[in-house]
């Protein structure tokens, strides 16, 4: 039987476009030293340090971890790197929890980062021969025809996705560490922006940003302890499946139905939309959140849109998503994930700030990477479980 | 702590210039590894890989060679940017939780497709180090130095490595350098990197290794001979050279302390060492007794180095060992880093 763990604290950086006053030692040492204060703990409490990120070449340092050992204040611990994609940040928040989860540690420190600015994302992402044909210029040419698939599957309207950038960016006014902040922004802006990857406008995708995240795991006993508010851990999940492959629905994955229900099951949800109070999930492009709605089972197949037009998933609604303003708002993408963990763990702890959900018990961070096919999730509770 | 075996592995001939891809290489390995179990993919309650990107030359190298395993119906999974060793540290945690009995593991690198010693340097500080393109057999070769003047080693001592290394490979049919040398003649040699000569330094290997983890009961099942691991702890030093003292290893001591190898008798020891005087500093910080225990038996790096593959190999190697007889007690350790930064100590029981 698996320990009991919780999250003791959280930090992050403000996200911005280039942060270009720090080096990436300095950039996850701001997190980290964030997420000790919150916790209340010295760098002497960490016994272990968790870090991840997506693909070394966005910074071209091959392991940063290597170098940043002394920024994490790892010198004479453990240190693990993990590298799951752009679900990393989840997947690496996962690996620390299970390793208080074994009865291993006490407390751990988790850290994950992107430095965007120091290269070209989308091309980095932009996977050449012989690993893929070259037909796919970024995420967004990969993904725009899997939107088009969800629409043709649930004729969800056109606007949909307009009306979900607009309730995160609205979101992340609310949020002093999100990246993008418009306080003017308007339904016809989003609606006239230009159109990337049909039917994927500008408007409706994730800015590039240089941001770190962090938070401390700890034990029950670690957790008992706490001055501050803690959030428990009440489930955690991994899923994969390939790249390729006739069965796959790229709308609909399987992986992603496959984690929800494993990590419902550990955390004793039967009901997600009346259980889970609000949720952090991980929309990279507007139309994910629908999807992913359906995905996570908060919305029947093809119904996933009506509960963006109807305001089920605004931050006063029944069912609040990316209250923190989300990826669509703020993306360092090896953190990106760990945002979604660490937003949700806050909104049971209620420090949230201002997108504090009222009442928040119970809440999920989900992220997911790859060509839809890895996914990470949490449950977490204001009640130990 | 829940008991966890080493219950199969496998892994491929390693060799340079190899013309099969990563997915290519683990396919078989995969296959002569869960076959004689009777397992498949499906069966395994968590898979967990060590790789890194910059040795593929692309990002997400790692999600291509999943597929050699066959995630589907989807299946839990990771990955570390780290040696497989590292990999086999997450699957024996996540077994602890005692939801799952069984795991697998795998590795793989292709170092020969670019300049591995350049690529290295991109593993350093990336500001004030990184600039300069610190090879890695230069920064070894610094540490060598430092070892030798402090009068811990000599030349000789290093000469002695590497013909032990290659008298030992021998008999492993997938090391790359192997056969019986003269010390004295292998001191005739040139310097490469003073005091280091050619054959102080690691092979250039392309390979991959695949292996089985079960708990309990359920390791006793799959194999007559199942290997345990009774400790397992790893530890990370600063990177700079400069503050920390080279000449031995503070991470692999404390690692080794944690997961038991000061403690009783230690029949063999595949230790993952790159660099020949990086043996010495190894065993020092080990304790161990070279007239007690059989170094290197399959002649380790020196022999054969697939990178992000080579610390699995290690713990592979000492349990295939002890699951033949060769002993009841082993210990194996896995590198990662310039000069030893980071060390991974595993201590293995028949």
């Amino acid at each position: 039987m698996a320990h009991r763990a919780a999250v003791l604290g959280t930090g992050q950086t403000k996200h911005v476009a280039a942060r270009k006053d720090v080096s990436i030692a300095g950039l996850v040492r701001e997190a980290a030293d964030r997420a000790l204060a919150d916790a209340g703990c010295t760098w002497d409490d960490i016994d272990a340090v968790v870090i991840g990120k997506a693909p070394d070449m966005f910074e071209g340092v091959m392991m940063p971890e290597l170098y940043l050992a002394e920024a994490l204040g790892a010198v004479g611990k453990p240190l693990m790197r993990v590298h799951t994609a752009g679900s990393v940040g989840g997947s690496t928040a996962v690996v620390a929890t299970h390793l208080v989860q074994a009865g291993i540690h006490e407390r751990v420190l988790t850290v994950a980062f992107e430095k965007q600015s120091e290269s070209n994302a989308m091309w980095a992402l932009s996977i050449r021969i012989p690993f893929a044909q070259p037909l796919v210029a970024g995420a967004g040419g990969y993904f725009a025809p899997i939107v088009r698939g969800y629409i043709r599957k649930s004729s969800a309207p056109l606007d949909t996705g307009y009306k979900v950038v607009l309730k995160d960016r609205l979101n992340a006014l609310k949020n002093p560490y999100a990246h993008l902040h418009q306080p003017d922004i308007t339904y016809e802006q989003i609606a006239e922006s230009p159109l990337l990857w049909d039917p994927i406008r500008y408007a409706e995708t994730c800015p590039s940003s240089d941001g770190a995240a962090a938070m401390v795991i700890g034990s029950e006993r670690a957790a008992e302890a706490s001055e501050r508010p803690v959030a428990w851990i009440h489930g955690t999940a991994v899923r994969s499946e390939p790249t390729m492959g006739a069965g796959r629905d790229r709308v609909n994955p399987h992986a992603g139905r496959a984690c929800a229900k494993a990590v419902y099951a550990e955390a004793g949800i039967t009901d997600p939309f009346r259980q889970i109070d609000c949720a952090e999930i991980y929309v990279p492009f507007s139309w994910f959140e629908p999807m992913w709605l359906e995905n996570l089972g908060f919305a029947e197949e093809g119904t996933g849109w009506k509960m963006v037009h109807d305001g089920t998933t605004a931050l006063d609604g029944d069912l609040p998503i990316n209250m923190s303003g989300g990826v669509l708002s703020s993306n360092p993408i090896g953190a990106s994930g760990m945002l979604r963990f660490l937003e949700a763990a806050n909104q049971v702890r209620g420090t949230a700030g201002d997108h504090q959900v009222e009442g928040a018990r119970t809440a999920m961070g989900h992220a997911y990477g790859g060509g839809s096919q890895f996914f990470a999730m949490w449950v977490v509770g204001a009640e130990k479980r | 702590m829940r008991d966890v075996a080493v219950v199969a592995y496998n892994q491929f001939a390693t060799r340079r210039d190899e013309t099969r891809n990563e997915i290519e290489m683990l396919l078989p390995v995969l296959k002569d590894t869960l076959g004689p179990l009777g397992l498949t993919t499906k069966d395994m309650g968590f898979t967990v890989s060590g790789s890194s990107d910059y040795l593929a030359g692309q990002a997400f190298a790692f999600v291509s060679a999943l597929d050699a395993v066959g995630p589907w119906p989807p299946i839990a999974e990771s990955h570390v940017e780290m040696d497989g060793a590292f990999a086999l540290y997450e699957a024996w945690v996540r077994l602890q939780h005692g939801d799952i009995d069984t795991a697998l593991v795998y590795a793989f690198g292709k170092s020969s497709p670019g300049d591995l010693g350049r690529v290295l340097a991109l593993q350093l500080e990336p500001y004030l180090v990184g600039p300069l393109w610190p090879d890695a057999a230069s920064l070894a070769a610094l540490q060598a130095r430092a070892l030798i003047d402090s009068g811990k080693a000599s030349e000789k001592d290093l000469a002695r490595v590497v013909a032990r290394s290659r008298r030992a490979a021998q008999d492993n049919p997938n090391a790359q350098l192997k056969g019986e040398v003269d010390e004295a003649a292998l001191l005739d040699e040139p310097l490469f990197n003073d005091p280091l000569r050619k054959h102080d330094l690691p092979t250039i290997s392309d390979g991959c290794a695949v292996m089985v983890l079960a708990a309990g009961d359920r390791a006793r099942e799959l194999t007559d001979t199942p290997v345990w691991i009774r400790g397992i702890d790893h530890r990370v030093e600063s990177q700079h050279l400069g503050s920390r003292d080279v000449t031995t290893s503070a991470s692999t001591r404390l690692a080794g302390q944690k997961a038991g190898a000061d403690v009783g008798t230690i029949d063999l020891a595949e230790l993952h060492a790159p660099f020949s005087h990086q043996e010495l500093i190894l065993i020092d910080a080990l304790g161990l007794d070279e007239t007690r225990t059989r170094i290197n038996p399959s002649g380790g790096a020196l022999a054969s180095n697939p990178m992000m593959t080579a610390g699995l190999v290690r713990i592979g190697e000492a349990a295939k060992r002890l699951a033949a007889g060769e002993g009841n007690r082993a210990v194996a350790h896995a590198t990662s880093g310039p000069a030893l930064q980071q060390n991974l100590v595993c201590v293995l029981e028949a």
